[in-house]
């Protein structure tokens, strides 16, 4: 492990500046009609992290996000477990969330729109719908996959259901379910952006569809660049956390 | 009684309730329109015609974006998995990937490559394109080391040692990577020209949503749920089948 971190470190370095190297390249190509350089963006990016007007944007948006990702979880869990525990509702259910899994959820952004009207509630409702199915399939195998021991010890012991799920399940099944909260993560903040970019007159979903209309190519990049290097950012602590879940297990 | 027909009941059950609500006024019809009503004016849509161009555009893009992922997919995932140094770099790359809003580069692809199908083939391909190479990755990586001794064995080079031996063995494992890159193709194309785009089903979906036209909006949404579930669900059956055989 500590030989094998610089090496990775490394790597990574090299990697980031191959990948601003083809972006260096794409620029000189295509041209500054198309896009911005690297440095420029950067620049733009940090003038724009500077400016006062842009925080109530990027807090809009993890308001959204948070609540999104809260109700991601409960709903998620809840089917999760519930199809988990019992066997038949599972071989019911698990087909119908692989099949809403794989639908472009997108397409009902109108539906949502009628039901919610524009503003945060969409927003989150949006954010919520790409990050629960995940979650709850994920959970629901890894409830189904725990060893069935487990659970005869906990009904011999004539624990209540909410105790089998908060001292039995929850526990053996942790390092399955964060994988599962990793990737509900990564879909809920597509989801949110999704939705702001359609029912929305803040957040950063709204800026970059603004950014679009106007044809603010500098906007639109150094936006792009910021949320690219948030969603990086998380999902590698995430990914982390996971690892050592795994580990400790 | 089966689970599928369980399923089945269900599903039907949602429907006469929809049916139910609208009919008796409780969701407004300005929301939704009864299901019954969608079903005949999606009949109505498609004998008149005028949405087939949209439907064979959307479709094209979709078939375009899957393709293209699929082939560059595993031919990238194989050359990664045999140079180790390089793959140890990408990693982290493949863990964040699906974290990074794609549609974020949407407005940039129009940008650089015009408002015509490249930029909305392109989000679909970027979409379906990574997780073909992960689990191709995943799948070389279980290759049992015989096979591939064996391979060195009749000195087969590695072209004929991917094409004859560790891709077939990682094939299960590269079709599910494969109905990723179905369901993903479609999410990206459709979703791409519900944002910005002058033809396809995405588009006319927005168009309705704009005019208040639920008489075309519900429709569509049915149909683009109905074709890409059906395609799914013949990649779900086709691949059960092949691991039938295998166990065979």
């Amino acid at each position: 492990m500590t030989d094998a971190l610089p090496q990775r470190a490394l790597g990574t370095a090299l990697l980031v500046v191959a990948l601003l190297a083809c972006w260096q390249a794409l620029f000189i190509y295509a041209g500054a009609s198309a896009l911005t350089s690297p440095l420029d963006t950067i620049a733009y990016a940090a003038q724009l992290l500077g400016t006062a007007s842009f925080y109530p944007h990027l807090i809009e948006t993890a308001k959204a996000f948070t609540i999104a990702l809260g109700f991601a979880l409960a709903f998620g869990f809840l089917i999760g477990f519930t199809l988990g525990l019992h066997r038949f509702s599972g071989e019911v259910g698990e087909p119908v969330l692989v099949a809403l899994y794989s639908i472009p959820k997108i397409t009902l952004y109108p539906i949502v729109l009628l039901a919610f009207g524009i503003g945060m509630p969409a927003k989150v409702a949006f954010g919520a719908i790409h990050g629960v199915v995940p979650i709850a399939i994920i959970t629901l195998a890894a409830v189904r996959n725990l060893n069935p021991v487990y659970l005869k010890a906990a009904r011999v012991l004539r624990l209540k259901p909410w105790q089998i799920t908060a001292s039995v399940l929850l526990p053996a099944a942790v390092p399955e379910i964060f994988t599962g909260v990793r990737v509900g993560f990564s879909l809920t903040l597509i989801g949110t952006l999704l939705g702001e970019m359609f029912a929305s007159q803040r957040g950063l979903g709204f800026l970059l569809i603004q950014a679009i209309g106007l044809h603010n190519i500098r906007l639109i990049m150094a936006l792009t660049l910021i949320l690219v290097v948030i969603a990086v950012a998380a999902s590698t602590i995430l990914l982390a956390v996971d690892h050592r879940l795994r580990r400790a297990y | 009684m089966s689970p599928g027909r369980v399923r089945l009941a269900l599903a039907i059950g949602i429907v006469v309730l929809l049916e139910a609500l609208v009919r008796f006024g409780v969701i407004d019809r300005f929301a939704l329109i009864p299901p019954s009503e969608i079903l005949w004016d999606l009949g109505a849509l498609l004998l008149g015609g005028a949405i087939w161009p949209a439907i064979g555009k959307t479709l094209t893009d979709v078939a375009l974006a899957c393709v293209a992922a699929v082939v560059v997919g595993v031919v990238l995932g194989t050359l990664i998995h045999r140079w180790r140094p390089f793959r140890e770099a990408l990693d982290p790359l493949f863990a964040a990937y699906y974290a990074i809003p794609v549609y974020a580069f949407y407005p940039l692809f129009i940008v650089i490559f015009g408002l015509g199908d490249v930029p909305q083939v392109l989000i679909g391909f970027m979409l379906g394109l990574v997780a073909v190479i992960v689990n191709t990755l995943n799948g070389l990586d279980r290759v049992p080391r015989v096979l591939i001794k064996t391979a060195r064995a009749f000195r087969l080079g590695p072209v004929a040692t991917a094409a004859e031996i560790t891709l077939p063995y990682a094939a299960p494992y590269i079709f599910t990577g494969v109905k990723l890159a179905v369901a993903y193709s479609f999410i990206g194309v459709i979703g791409a020209e519900l944002i910005m785009s002058r033809t396809g089903l995405g588009y006319e979906i927005g168009f309705a949503y704009n005019n208040f036209d639920n008489a075309v909006m519900y429709p569509l949404i049915v149909l683009v749920l109905v074709v890409a579930g059906s395609v799914n669900a013949m990649f779900f059956m086709w691949e059960k089948k092949l691991l039938a055989r295998r166990r065979r």
